[in-house]
């Protein structure tokens, strides 16, 4: 009955050969530095602080522009929590001026760090520029500062921000923020939309919603299933949906905007004879 | 998008089996009870057997074409249909059943094709030199090689198994007019009592066929070579070890039934095995082998005129595994055991190019690295009673699938964003096969049930393109098991001079899987009407019945004839598809004095119940006459044998409901054989 041993071995192997698995442990360290991956894009220093700029672009873009702040206590070197950071983009043109889409300056996630973002609207040139206004305080010190920025067009020349009359005569600011970097899966898809209330000021507009309708004009504008349509989240102040991509390649989003009766404000149905609506995004990947 | 498929991890565990299995057997105290050991051949009660083998210089008598495609040669099988996409690599159907249905193995290892349109079946990865005979079991008496219900097809490698013949080689070629096709083979062996090598190779190469008329049936040329050897040493009297390996590769294969063609279809199979004739003195035959197999498909659109998106389709297949086996007998029980195992990892992949060339590449998986994990017990009894005989047998396996890969497994989440990562079931099968003679008549019936885990496709599919109904499909990882209860009766009446065997079928397949339109969809394909979901069905009924005969005119003169009828419905009553009309075969046979002649008459009726939602048309009645003449001759020690014959006398012009997109079949086709035996 040696052989029974043998016999029971192998039993043994081909059992292990059927619940080999591979665990991948992912231990991703706790990330220490708020702000690690971002780029400092303008800096500046005055008697006793300093003032850091960041972005997680390599320079501002027209869009949706995430922007964190940062200002430092030059006397003890430590970031200040307490700075009540506000701003105002202001592009300068030659007969007008006018702002851009932006949200409240805030550090509740960090607390040195004042985060919001800034929808631009257009580039800057030679002639037509843009500048930032910021209002802070240091140790209870009212502070501005008014700088230059340039803004430019997206390198990869796709269309992530559209700015347009509705039907309701409102004219309006829709800017894509995710997926950054989009997947072959079901994506988180977020965007923000402001209505120009006047030249300076652009409110939220909340509870319309944004339908959405992924298509691949390469082929023969396959589109995708299970995509949500964008819808108004009150606590992050974006409209929040899902995007579903099913190969890489080229996509056109093609969008519809609604308002809270459900009227259409903008874009169309993509039909086989009318294949893309006035309001899309553009996405690559 | 790079990929690569790793170096298969478990080999270090299967080096394990196998030096388990040699260890085994080295050690084994050496059993001096030796009974006489019981015929297993016998045991595996097969529904029938196709002889292949073209080294056996008496087989080619018997064959109207002996260096035939291995396509040819199953269908000629009473059990067997082949599902055509062009001239190479059919696709075997039994029972109205195609690959997903059935366990098609080589000489008992599993290989899955890496084509995810199915243009590789596994049977294209060997060649008829290989191969001694393909063993075919029908429903439940083919779970003997794996999970099954339609039946299972095991294509037996030809060996000296230590046969003292010495030395012998052969050389054969082939012509064919319609095709030109061109075949060369040879084959070197050597056997003795203690070890034996066999070596052959085997190339073809054939040019556009012409269909019935002279039409010329554009991109349905292949060329192939297969290059195989196997060789067995013994250790002592009852034990020896063999090894096998086959290298396959077929290049530049159109498909002309589809909108793709082949460039390179590469299969290395590989497997060592132990065998003893005693274990534990009551077991008998013990075999024991490990084998492994890796799969390279790559499909090719850049010969096709006006492509609409060039598109890169490769695929691989990659699967390891292992059985052992022995027999037992005990008074009238002869049991017979096996336990087998797999690890199969499909990955395919789509590559499509955009006519605007600044875009990026399309890029998805179609076979999301799914791997598979398969292990069974298998066990039959045959009892003999005084007169009848009773076969019980049973299949329990373990079988698992799991996508590795994290892009396909988030491209499947896009419609099922609930689903696991992996899968597991349990998988049954059940058969009992009775046979009683009652005077001249025999009877045989059985019942069974049996249950499969959903193909690589059917489960993870991501938009594959179907050309037959035109659809884009896509697997569903949630699918039901589907399982078969069938019912099988044959009846024959035997004559020392003629024999009739009436014979039928029935499944009863409960979750039928089969692609269902989902109009939410849209196309990925460009061109393509819809897209599919594989689901189940509440259930589907297959049908088969056959009246075979045979009459012996006299020595020299044989007359064989069958004639077979199918249905297979729905839940609803709908038409299945890919449902053989009434057909039928008949052959008149000549065999005196070294001459064979052989006319032979093939055809189907008019196919009424079909599909259009399955993408069918009604194909015609058709019905095409062959004829072939043969002669050996004796040269000194050596043997000579030339063979030629005519298909489609009448040059037809016909298609099938097994041709694929109604492709039609060759024309009038002259065929001449020469082979040359030393030994």
């Amino acid at each position: 009955m040696k052989t029974l041993k043998y016999i029971f071995a192998l039993l043994i192997l081909s059992v292990s050969f059927v619940s080999c698995s591979s665990d991948d442990d992912e231990n991703i360290p706790i990330e220490t530095n708020p702000v690690e991956g971002l780029n400092k894009i303008y800096e500046f220093s005055e008697a006793d602080h300093s003032v850091e700029i960041y972005s997680e672009k390599q320079i501002l873009e027209v869009g949706y522009n995430e922007i964190s702040i940062r200002i430092k206590d030059l006397t003890n070197d430590k970031y200040i929590t307490n700075a009540r950071v506000t701003w105002m983009p202001m592009m300068h043109m030659a007969t007008m001026e006018h702002s851009a889409p932006h949200s409240m300056l805030s550090n509740s996630e960090e607390s040195s760090v004042y985060k919001a973002h800034i929808v631009f609207q257009m580039a800057s040139n030679d002639t037509e520029y843009w500048d930032l206004r910021l209002n802070y305080s240091v140790n209870g010190q009212p502070m501005e500062k008014e700088f230059s920025i340039s803004v430019v067009q997206p390198a990869d020349g796709l269309k992530k921000t559209q700015v347009f009359t509705g039907s309701d005569d409102t004219k309006y600011v829709l800017a894509f923020i995710n997926p950054k970097a989009p997947k072959v899966a079901l994506n988180d898809m977020q965007a923000v939309l402001y209505k120009m209330e006047s030249m300076v000021s652009f409110p939220v507009v909340e509870n319309y919603k944004i339908t959405v309708d992924p298509r691949m004009p390469g082929m023969g504008n396959h589109s995708s299933p299970n995509n949500q349509d964008l819808t108004y989240n009150a606590a992050t102040k974006k409209y929040e949906g899902k995007l579903s991509l099913t190969m890489t390649g080229f996509w056109k989003i093609n969008m519809k905007l609604l308002n809270e009766n459900g009227v259409v404000l903008k874009g169309e149905d993509v039909t086989e004879d009318h294949l893309t609506s006035s309001l899309y995004f553009e996405l690559e990947f | 998008m790079k990929i690569f498929i790793s170096v298969f991890p478990l080999r270090g565990t299967l080096v394990g089996c196998l030096w388990c299995a040699l260890f085994c057997g080295i050690f084994t105290p050496k059993l001096s009870a030796q009974e006489t050991p019981a015929d297993s051949l016998k045991l595996i009660n097969l529904t029938e057997v196709v002889v292949i083998s073209t080294g056996k210089k008496l087989d080619h008598q018997k064959q109207r074409k002996p260096l035939s495609t291995l396509d040819e040669f199953l269908e000629s099988s009473r059990s067997i249909n082949m599902v055509k996409r062009g001239a190479y690599a059919w696709e075997p159907t039994m029972n109205d059943m195609a690959s997903e249905r059935l366990a098609v193995t080589i000489d008992g290892m599993q290989i899955f094709g890496a084509c995810t349109d199915k243009m590789d079946p596994i049977t294209s990865y060997v060649d008829v030199s290989n191969l001694s005979e393909a063993q075919i079991g029908s429903g439940q008496q083919g779970a003997v090689f794996g999970n099954t219900i339609g039946g299972g097809i095991n294509l037996k490698l030809d060996k000296s198994n230590f046969k003292p013949t010495g030395w012998n080689g052969s050389l054969e070629s082939a012509f064919e007019t319609n095709n030109k096709m061109r075949v060369f083979g040879g084959e070197l062996n050597y056997s003795d009592e203690k070890f034996y090598a066999n070596t052959d190779v085997i190339y073809r190469k054939a040019d556009d066929y012409k269909a019935g008329g002279n039409k010329e049936v554009n991109f349905s040329q292949f060329e192939k070579y297969n290059f195989s050897v196997n060789s067995g040493y013994k250790l002592t009297d009852d034990k020896f070890i063999s090894a096998t390996l086959i290298y396959d590769e077929a290049k530049d294969v159109g498909y002309p039934a589809l909108t793709m063609d082949v460039s390179l279809a590469r299969a290395v199979i590989g497997s060592v095995s132990f065998n003893q004739d005693t274990l534990f003195g009551n077991l008998s035959n013990w075999e024991s082998k490990v084998y492994y197999n890796t799969i390279k498909h790559v499909m090719d659109d850049t010969t096709r005129p006006d492509v609409v998106i060039h598109m890169d389709m490769p695929g691989w297949s990659e699967t390891a595994g292992f059985y052992t086996q022995a027999n037992f007998n005990k008074e009238n029980n002869h049991f017979f055991f096996k336990m087998d195992g797999f690890y199969n990892k499909s990955y395919a992949e789509m590559t499509m190019y955009p006519t605007n060339s600044n875009e990026p590449l399309m890029f998805m998986l179609t076979w999301p690295d799914v791997h598979t994990k398969d292990v069974g017990f298998y066990a039959e009894d045959h009892i003999n009673f005084e007169k009848s005989s009773l076969k019980l047998s049973t299949r329990l396996a373990y079988h698992s699938n799991a996508v590795a890969d994290d892009f396909g497994l988030n491209s499947l989440k896009i419609f099922y964003p609930e689903m696991e990562k992996t899968n597991s079931r349990f998988l049954k099968s059940f058969s009992a096969q009775y046979h009683t003679p009652l005077s001249d008549f025999h009877f045989n019936g059985g019942v069974s049930y049996g249950e499969r885990a959903p193909s690589v496709s059917e489960g993870y599919g991501f938009y594959l393109f179907n050309s037959f109904d035109n659809h884009d499909y896509i697997g569903d990882p949630n699918l039901n098991t589907e399982s078969s209860a069938d019912a099988n009766v044959s009846l024959t009446y035997k004559r020392p001079v003629f024999e009739i065997t009436a014979t039928a079928n029935y499944f009863h397949i409960f979750d039928y899987i089969i692609g269902k339109v989902d109009s939410s969809l849209s196309t990925m394909t460009i061109g393509a009407d819809g897209v599919k979901i594989y689901t189940n069905l509440e259930y589907a009924q297959l049908f088969n019945a056959s009246f075979s005969g045979r009459y012996n005119i006299s020595n020299a003169f044989k007359l064989t004839g069958n004639l077979s009828y199918h249905r297979g419905v729905d839940n609803d009553g709908e038409n299945l598809p890919l449902i053989s009309p009434v057909s039928y075969r008949s052959a008149l046979d000549f065999y005196k004095n070294q001459y064979s002649v052989s006319l032979s008459v093939e055809g189907t009726g008019e196919q009424t119940n079909y599909n259009p939602a399955y993408g069918e048309t009604k194909t015609a009645a058709y019905a095409t006459l062959s004829a072939s003449f043969g002669k050996r001759f004796f040269i000194n020690e050596s043997d000579l044998f030339v063979k030629a014959g005519i298909q489609n006398i009448f040059d037809t012009y016909y298609s099938s409901y097994t041709d694929w997109n109604n492709i039609p079949r060759m024309g009038r086709n002259i065929y001449t054989t020469i082979s040359y035996s030393i030994n």
